[in-house]
């Protein structure tokens, strides 16, 4: 008992023949379909080549276009011709002329003499699959599809529309469960005898003849009323990319095809010297008894296609530009923006750092330069601390920053002072985290030796920045996480803002606080502010601040808050 | 489509043609040396250049991209005087063009190339490179150029596009020996890892890629001056398609889009600049005497002027050149979907 293979053929001819030659030559009996659109003399020439095989046959020839029915009656002729002309084989299996045996025919037929009543069918119910082109799986065997997908595109989907519209639906034939599965497989001779000669063929051709992509069903469907043991899968390793094409294996695929331990690949590029040398060498050793195993390559296809068809979350290059709203993130990781807080606590960044072992910068976006963390003139992937070549496209310099720190957490500082274009770029954007304190910018102030009244114009101008800052914030658009504390509200209650925030980061170090960064110097800041009100000015982001000193819930001293144990 | 956009896709349709016309005009400027080409037939894959004293360049440059699976060379020799044309001459896989008239001219080659691709080109995948730069794509290596053309084929692209990644040395530049027909990168071991900046350009609808080395360390007050690094070195030719400036951008625009502008994303490749070997220094002197660089030479006097200095343009953060996998790794080109 033994197998024979059905062999569809419509290009590369050079490299069909070798690997029929290979399988003739180890005694299997092959039927070779050889596609209509072949020209005559190609078809000739290569009929020739077999003239001394005995078990080489050819079978009539249809012209077989993707997705039409011509390809399962190619099939069905080959198949009787093998059936009828070979009586002791016991399995039929379907390959392609860009197939290459992985594994020595020895194997094979070693693995189906011991499986002897099983179908290796991919066969699954359209409810489950998820692979289907253009969104068609149960439509398929319901509509009919005179039109041909690939050459008359628009009248393909004019005639689904139209039939949608009409709400058209075939019957399907009675006892029929439509299955979807590999075009690729190998059927007992059991199985295959019974779909063949089956009463109701005439019924069942005719109906397929109409469904869309009948070679991904007709078989697929039928086994089941037919077969007592089906394995749903295939014996031939394919892939296929997003658009429903087949992955092409190339030289360089030698060893991952190898410790695949499946059967049969495709498809093989025709000018892969080196796997068609390898794989079709005479005395191919015996590798090992395996079960086929094509996870390694499911993996790595798949990573391929997820890449192709999502792209890289946060990357912008040559190979992928989306336009806004089609990022899949805008950035490639979380990060977290402190506006005020530098203000407020003399020595946050060190304290930011050390409490969550977070990259923590300055005011990334300040008016001289990039102040990146350790006040480092160059940053990974070589980012320049210019002021200049950061504006030039400051949305560029952020996603740079947070995809050359793939991996870490980044920390910076915010404020009115600083460039304000990137606002709104940050604030859509799903990986921010943006803590406010708003008003915070009036203690620098506070603390400043100018005069006056340029201390009032510049309040002004901060407070208005800051003011149409968190206007944005507070926008319904607004994708970032936020949180804003008046600078009143953010002392009343320090510890526990400040712990919040360490929880919403996380990072390195998870504890409850035991060290604090000291505050700045809040003595007078009320009567400050009362000065700004009565030269004309209207501070009103930091909340309501008390005008007299050591008013109640901010004790004076070196610690004014307490570490919660 | 509105007005505005019908409007100027007829006004690029007439540049092309245009472009077209001034390569047809030009062609008597080149004088055939060698002519090979005639000979190769079927799917060749060629590679076009125009080079001017490149000796030190050239031996490394050929067989580097012989080993790609580059089928013939079509070169242009614009006045060589150090033996590249000799050199060239000898070289089996090489036809051969020569030309006096100026290289600036000429649109910095690009006419010559137009009308040789136009000759040679049509329905042919070709390569059009610098004598410094080297192309690097996925699995290049492992898999041939064959087998990147075939696979854009069979993904319905006509073009390929990469990024420009400049070398540079740890040492200052001029320092040093290159051994020509060596591994430039031995020498030019160093570049900068991210930090390009990028923008859709609506009229040629192409990407306009800045930075690297040359943004970072000579245009850091003028990061808008700064050299465009996007390119389109590969391209399945046909006698109407015609390169804009350099390799940069081409018309028909829908060649430029190589980038796709939903949310997925396509293979792309680089060209490893090779710009800063120790000559740089000497021939920067040069070239801002001859001025037969750059639409605008004024602008690049004070470039000419620091690069004759012999600066280090090597920093803590450089990256050591490894291969095409870390350059993926880090995001500056893409196998996406091809594997």
């Amino acid at each position: 008992m033994s197998v024979g293979f059905v062999m569809l053929v419509h290009e590369a001819l050079d490299r069909a023949s070798q690997v029929a030659r290979h399988w003739s030559e180890h005694g299997l009996p092959v039927v070779i379909h050889v596609d209509k659109r072949v020209g005559l003399e190609d078809y000739l020439h290569f009929r020739a080549k077999f003239a001394d095989f005995a078990n080489v046959r050819f079978s009539e020839r249809y012209a077989c276009e993707w997705g039409s029915w011509s390809i399962v009656q190619a099939t069905q002729s080959a198949c009787e011709m093998l059936l009828s002309n070979e009586k002791d084989i016991q399995h039929v299996f379907l390959a392609s002329g860009s197939c290459v045996p992985l594994r020595p025919v020895l194997e094979l037929k070693e693995y189906l003499g011991e499986r002897p009543k099983t179908d290796f069918i991919e066969s699954v119910t359209t409810d489950e699959v998820d692979w289907t082109v253009g969104g068609l799986d149960q439509e398929r065997f319901t509509l009919r599809f005179p039109f041909s997908w690939k050459k008359q595109r628009r009248l393909f989907d004019w005639y689904v529309d139209l039939q949608r519209r009409f709400k058209f639906r075939r019957n399907i034939p009675e006892g029929l469960v439509p299955h979807l599965g590999s075009q690729w497989w190998c059927l007992t001779r059991r199985t295959l005898g019974a779909i063949l000669e089956d009463p109701r063929r005439a019924e069942y051709d005719a109906y397929f003849n109409r469904v869309w992509i009948p070679d991904e069903s007709y078989f697929q469907s039928l086994a089941r009323l037919y077969s007592s043991d089906i394995e749903s899968r295939s014996l031939t390793l394919s892939k296929f990319d997003f658009q429903g094409k087949p992955h092409v294996f190339y030289d360089d695929h030698l060893q991952l095809l190898r410790r695949s331990d499946c059967f049969v690949a495709r498809k093989i590029w025709p000018s892969a010297e080196r796997l068609y040398s390898e794989f079709l060498e005479p005395n191919h050793a015996v590798t090992a008894f395996g079960e086929p195993n094509p996870l390694k390559i499911d993996r790595l296809f798949g990573r391929a296609t997820d890449r192709r068809i999502r792209g890289r979350a946060g990357l912008y290059m040559q190979g992928r530009f989306p336009d806004e709203g089609w990022e899949n993130g805008k950035t490639s990781g979380r990060y977290s923006v402190f506006e005020g807080f530098t203000d407020l606590f003399e020595d946050f960044i060190p304290w930011l750092s050390r409490r969550t072992g977070n990259r923590v910068h300055g005011n990334l976006f300040a008016q001289d330069r990039v102040h990146f963390a350790n006040g480092e003139a160059i940053y990974n992937g070589s980012l320049s601390d210019s002021a200049k070549i950061r504006d030039y496209n400051s949305k560029a310099f952020i996603t740079n920053l947070i995809w050359n720190t793939r991996g870490e957490h980044q920390c910076f500082q915010f404020g009115p002072a600083d460039k304000q274009e990137i606002s709104w770029f940050i604030t859509s954007d799903r990986n921010a985290q943006i803590f406010a304190i708003s008003g915070a910018w009036a203690i620098p102030l506070f603390h400043s030796t100018l005069s006056f009244s340029e201390i009032r114009k510049e309040a002004a101008r901060l407070q208005r920045i800051e003011a149409a800052h968190l206007e944005m914030l507070r926008n319904g658009q607004t994708k970032a996480r936020v949180a804003i504390w008046s600078l009143a509200e953010f002392i009343e209650n320090p510890m526990e803002y400040l712990q919040t925030i360490l929880d919403d980061i996380g990072g390195d170090v998870q504890r409850r606080i035991a060290e604090v960064p000291s505050m700045a110097d809040l003595n007078g800041f009320g009567q400050f502010l009362q000065n700004l009100k009565n030269q004309g000015m209207s501070p009103h982001l930091m909340g309501d601040f008390p005008i007299i000193d050591g008013s109640p819930g901010k004790p004076k001293g070196q610690r004014p808050y307490l570490v919660k144990r | 489509m509105n007005i505005s956009q019908l409007w100027l896709a007829y006004r690029m349709r007439w540049k092309r043609r245009r472009l077209l016309f001034r390569a047809f005009s030009k062609r008597r400027q080149l004088t055939e040396i060698r002519n090979r080409i005639k000979d190769a037939k079927g799917d060749v894959i060629l590679c076009f250049s125009v080079v001017r004293n490149e000796l030190e360049r050239l031996p490394y440059f050929l067989d580097y991209h012989r080993n790609l699976g580059v089928n013939h060379f079509v070169m242009v020799d614009n006045e060589s005087n150090d033996g590249t044309f000799e050199f060239l001459t000898e070289q089996e896989d090489v036809s051969l063009w020569r030309t006096s008239s100026s290289y600036r001219l000429s649109r910095f080659g690009m006419d010559w190339l137009a009308w040789l691709q136009i000759r040679y080109g049509h329905g042919r995948w070709c390569l059009t490179l610098d004598a410094d730069e080297l192309f690097i794509y996925p699995y290049h290596g492992s898999k041939s150029l064959k087998e990147l053309t075939e696979f854009l084929d069979a993904n319905g692209s006509r073009s390929f596009g990469a990024v420009m990644i400049d070398l540079y040395p740890k040492a200052a530049l001029g320092s040093g020996a290159y051994e020509a027909g060596s591994d430039p990168k031995d020498y030019l071991g160093w570049f900068d890892g991210e930090n390009y900046t990028h923008k859709f350009q609506k009229k040629l609808q192409n990407l306009w890629i800045q930075g690297g080395v040359r943004a970072r360390y000579f245009f850091e007050d003028r990061p808008e001056r700064a050299p465009t690094m996007n390119k389109i070195p590969l391209v399945k030719h046909n006698r109407r398609y015609v390169y804009v400036s350099s390799t940069h951008s081409m018309l028909p625009r829908k060649l430029n889009q190589v980038f796709p502008q939903n949310d997925k994303a396509d293979v792309s490749g680089a060209l490893l600049h090779t710009k800063f070997l120790p000559t740089i220094v000497d021939r920067s002197k040069e070239e801002a005497v001859r001025k037969e660089h750059f639409a605008n030479s004024a602008i690049y006097d004070d470039y000419y002027h620091e690069l004759s200095q012999g600066p280090v343009l090597w920093n803590s953060k450089s990256l050591k050149y490894d291969d095409w996998r870390q350059l993926e790794e880090l995001g500056l080109m893409s196998s996406e979907g091809w594997q």
